[in-house]
């Protein structure tokens, strides 16, 4: 699925990507706000969930080739999150949902 | 043969990661599969942060030979005192506020490790780090 059909399924809130970031697959997904392990353990075009909002998740999600960044419990990015997720079209969306709850709905979503 | 040289500033959360975003570019443009380029780029960015947060910053040097990837990141700083130790998963002399930020589990160099193809640290207590990793393509 793409990360539009995820933002539609579960009623994600983008904060920024536009339609190429939004048209990307959604292949797996990881929860975590130690930044090194997200860089070691979240699969390629992953969905990453996590409450960490400031500028370093932008580049752990370039890096690490992850599909979006979800901030969970209503989560605001740091204003510098936001201008570089925009510069650099990151899909990055915000749900008030716990990580527990959205890991549950797309670990369905994705596998079924 | 590429070969390009990026300085990594020290205590810069700002422009961290921007060493490995510009290595990803370059390998991109020589053609290297993506998946090759995604553990390059796990490599480089953990070794690129370590030298922000423990030694006020470096320099990192990357070439690609059309076979091999070859990163070197070398700074002056503090020095690791028992690679061996630093090595293992959850090792970390992180202050809490360098925590706050989301590093310090622990888990840079074993990234490092298992992403790359081979691993070497030499480091002079006082002195400073070089780290070579090389990834084949
Ligand atoms: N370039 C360096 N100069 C001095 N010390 C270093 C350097 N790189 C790593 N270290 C030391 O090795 C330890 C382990 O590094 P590692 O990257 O595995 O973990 P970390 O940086 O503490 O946390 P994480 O990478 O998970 O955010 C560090 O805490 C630090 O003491
Ligand atoms: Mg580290």
């Amino acid at each position: 699925m793409t990360v539009q059909e995820l933002v539609n399924a579960i009623n994600l809130t983008i904060l920024s990507g536009d339609g190429e970031a939004l048209s990307r697959p959604a292949e797996g997904g990881y929860c975590g706000d130690l930044l090194s392990w997200v860089m070691g353990r979240a699969p390629r075009n992953g969905v990453w969930i996590t409450i960490m909002s400031n500028l370093n998740v932008a580049a752990v999600a370039e890096l690490a080739d992850i599909a979006c960044v979800i901030l969970a419990e209503g989560v605001a990015p740091d204003p510098p999150l936001l201008e570089r997720a925009k510069n650099d079209n990151i899909a990055l969306l915000q749900s008030k949902e716990p990580a527990f709850a959205l890991a549950g709905k797309i670990h369905a979503l994705i596998h079924g | 043969m590429v070969t390009e040289r990026y300085i990594v500033k020290g205590d810069d959360f700002q422009a961290a990661g921007s060493a490995s975003s510009a290595m990803k570019q370059m390998l991109r443009g020589a053609g290297v599969p993506m998946e090759v380029i995604r553990r390059a780029a796990i490599c480089m960015y953990e070794g690129e942060i370590n030298m922000v947060i423990h030694a006020r910053g470096g320099e990192a040097e990357v070439s690609f030979d059309g076979q091999e990837i070859t990163m070197k990141l070398s700074d002056n700083g503090s020095g690791i005192e028992n690679p061996q130790l630093a090595l293992k998963e959850g090792w970390s002399t992180a202050t809490d506020e360098i925590r706050g930020l989301g590093f310090g589990a622990g888990m840079g160099l074993p990234n490092m490790k298992r992403n790359s193809d081979d691993l070497t640290i030499e480091s002079v207590p006082g002195k400073g780090t070089t780290i070579v990793m090389k990834i084949k393509v």
